[in-house]
């Protein structure tokens, strides 16, 4: 599904990512951990499109297709979805209509009508049960004034609409107590199938108790030094970053 | 010759064809004689800094004319809010079409000015209420020495309007450039309440020029909402004249909603004349092209314990032009007054320019005032968050637009003016709604 391969990339100038090799299959869910600025954040913007990353070399391939000169709309469609460490806050659109817009923007990319209202109505209302997420919530301007946990909550709310190929979920876990952290890693647990695949990149082993990952990568400063499976995340756990770090040098 | 001259010397015409009793004589006279010593503002007056009269002052318009252009209700109806039951007063070409309008004297006035100004029956509130607050200028002189028609609305004491009332100004393509001088009267009465929309609408593409003056007074607990729609086509200039007194514990505000025009400029007024006022001054601006909107408010707060709201925003692509210069003064008996003036700007187009100004004199000094002017581009981290849901950049500009456009919208009190307003602010930024905000 995904393939990366010698991904590097700079902002400002500034090399973050220093050749990245990472492959995702289906049905697959793969933890990204690392210590602070070590670059996992800037992994999933680079993979999600944001403007500010430059890729200075390599590729990835998405599905077959080159996502390097794809908008970030275009990768959307495509199938990757990306849920931010910090949502953004939009006054005045509601979380409702703000859904119902890139439903149907996605439907157009595909050559679809537009979602009839009720069917439209019957997802948002099945999908936010399954996260239980208040209907009121759901008229509230999007993530204006939303606690923490609430933010991350709307972010896999996003995630069940849009049925995305592969979910990068960034730090969905900071910021969660532990009852909306089950909630939300029940939620991403729902969604899995075999066709899609999950990225988790997290700096705590904590999330990874919920969501049972099938490999765990530590990153560290722009490069996987160690991949492994899940027991590699508890190793982290009980000896820090620092171990895996020295066996980088 | 000059506008201004061609002016002052069609006025001796324009007096033989009035009626010589007519108690407004010695007022026109006196108007036309501060209008020849004031003339049209310019550039070196302060108020008139960012705005230049001179591109719509060149056209050679027609201060009479000549008759009525026969217009079918169905020809305007898209510029009515016609979905709910109003009382209509409808101009073309500055004379009062009774076909399309709908007028009443059932406890309230919704009627004619030339009715009002000729019928002795109105002569008490005519002598109380014409060209009382419209202080002398230019503009406003030109104005009192020409108009003889415009709206005349008088609610009576404890009496609440059944329906809003709507104030329409056609221009039609019978002459090819026109002059337009309506006249409106607004006297609420104690306790009563009313609303108000007005439009001015040009159905032609001659030059078109509006020098509108407009007076409202609010007595003891009066509530009047007005709601200014102002989507005129590009060959279409207003230069709007409020003027607003408030007496005791009432309650005014004025949404203005300025979407198209080659020129418009908004003289709003308040006075507060009174203790525990309420004014409130809303504005969206979207415009485009060269088009140029300037928002020139005045709140002067005279009496303690009132307050004052002004929120303004404003969109402006290509090489539009946007003035705000909203000024606040305080007496010094005006105590415990709360004022709150925001203007908020995008720019959309590198060659878009917004002039804001805040201006507050304040004289009292236990008062809370707060101004807060913003201009920027849209966020690029929010583009980033809407387009990384599968929504194309250009599609998340306007809806990113439109949000912040659209929350002034809140306080619109009739929700079919709030439905034709959302609409239009989607199609001015091509946002396709397939939703109600």
């Amino acid at each position: 599904m995904l393939k990366i391969k010698n991904l590097h990339a700079s902002i400002e100038g500034k090399e973050i990512l220093k050749g990245i090799n990472l492959e995702i299959n289906p049905g697959e869910v793969h933890a990204i951990m690392g210590p602070n600025g070590s670059g996992k954040s800037t992994l999933s913007s680079v993979i999600a499109g944001r403007e500010e990353y430059e890729m200075t070399d390599g590729e990835i391939i998405f599905e077959g297709e080159d996502l390097n000169d794809m908008d970030p709309e275009v990768r959307a469609h495509k199938g990757v979805f990306l849920s931010f460490q910090y949502p953004v806050e939009i006054p005045g659109v509601s979380v409702t209509n703000f859904i119902k817009t890139a439903i149907n923007a996605n439907r157009k990319a595909h050559g679809k009508e537009d979602m009839p209202a009720n069917e439209m109505l019957k997802v948002i209302r099945e999908k936010s049960e399954m996260l239980e997420i208040d209907r009121k919530f759901l008229s509230r301007s999007l993530n204006e004034g939303f606690s923490g946990g609430e933010k991350k909550r709307n972010e896999i709310f996003q995630m069940a609409m849009l049925e995305p190929k592969l979910s990068i979920l960034d730090e969905t876990d900071s910021g969660l107590d532990i009852d909306a952290l089950k909630i939300v890693a029940n939620g991403v647990n729902k969604l899995r199938t075999e066709n899609n695949a999950v990225m988790l990149i997290t700096h705590y082993q904590r999330l990874l108790n919920y969501i049972v990952p099938d490999f765990v990568h530590v990153l560290v400063d722009g490069k996987i030094v160690k991949s492994g499976g899940k027991e590699l995340a508890h190793e982290l756990e009980e000896r820090g970053y620092d171990w895996v770090k020295e066996g980088a040098v | 010759m000059e506008l201004k001259d061609k002016l002052i010397s069609s006025f001796l015409a324009f007096e033989e064809g009035l009626d010589p009793d007519s108690n407004l004589d010695s007022l026109r006279n006196e108007a036309i004689k501060d209008f020849e010593n004031l003339g049209f503002p310019n550039k070196k007056d302060e108020n008139w800094k960012y705005t230049s009269l001179n591109s719509v002052l060149k056209h050679d318009y027609s201060v009479f004319p000549k008759k009525e252009d026969a217009i079918e209700y169905r020809d305007i109806k898209k510029y009515l809010i016609h979905d709910i039951d109003t009382y209509d007063l409808v101009f073309i070409d500055g004379i009062f079409s009774s076909h399309l309008s709908q007028t009443t004297h059932d406890n309230i006035d919704v009627c004619l000015m030339s009715s009002a100004l000729n019928k002795d029956k109105y002569r008490p509130v005519i002598d109380n209420y014409y060209n009382k607050i419209a202080p002398k200028s230019g503009l406003n002189s030109l104005n009192t020495a020409f108009a003889r028609e415009g709206a005349y609305i008088h609610i009576h004491k404890n009496k609440l309007t059944d329906k809003p009332i709507q104030i329409i100004n056609f221009a039609t393509g019978n002459e090819s450039s026109l002059l337009l001088q309506p006249r409106n009267l607004v006297v609420v009465d104690e306790n009563s309440h009313v609303q108000i929309i007005e439009r001015h609408q040009s159905l032609t593409d001659h030059p078109v020029l509006t020098n509108s003056v407009t007076e409202i007074f609010a007595d003891r607990r009066a509530i009047v909402d007005y709601y200014k729609i102002q989507n005129d086509n590009s060959a279409a200039s207003l230069i709007d004249n409020t003027y607003i007194e408030q007496k005791d514990e009432s309650n005014v505000s004025v949404h203005t909603f300025s979407f198209g025009g080659k020129l418009t400029r908004n003289n709003l007024n308040f006075y507060q004349k009174g203790e525990r006022i309420d004014s409130t001054m809303k504005g969206v601006t979207i415009i485009e092209d060269k088009q140029h909107v300037d928002h020139n408010t005045l709140v002067h707060h005279i009496q303690p314990n009132c307050e004052s709201h002004q929120d303004y925003k404003g969109i402006f692509g290509d090489s539009s032009t946007g003035v705000f210069n909203g000024k606040v003064v305080v007496e010094k008996e005006a105590q415990k007054i709360n004022a709150y003036q925001s203007n908020n700007n995008i720019l959309a187009d590198d060659k878009a320019t917004i002039n804001s100004k805040p201006q507050l004199e304040i004289f009292a000094d236990d008062v809370k005032c707060s101004h807060g002017c913003t201009i920027g581009q849209l966020d690029e981290e929010a583009l980033f968050y809407l387009q990384s849901r599968g929504i194309p950049r250009k599609e998340a500009r306007g809806l990113m637009m439109y949000a912040f456009a659209n929350n002034v919208l809140e306080s619109v009190k009739i929700p079919e003016v709030k439905k034709r307003i959302n609409k239009l602010i989607a199609s001015k930024l091509e946002v396709d709604l397939g939703f109600n905000l």
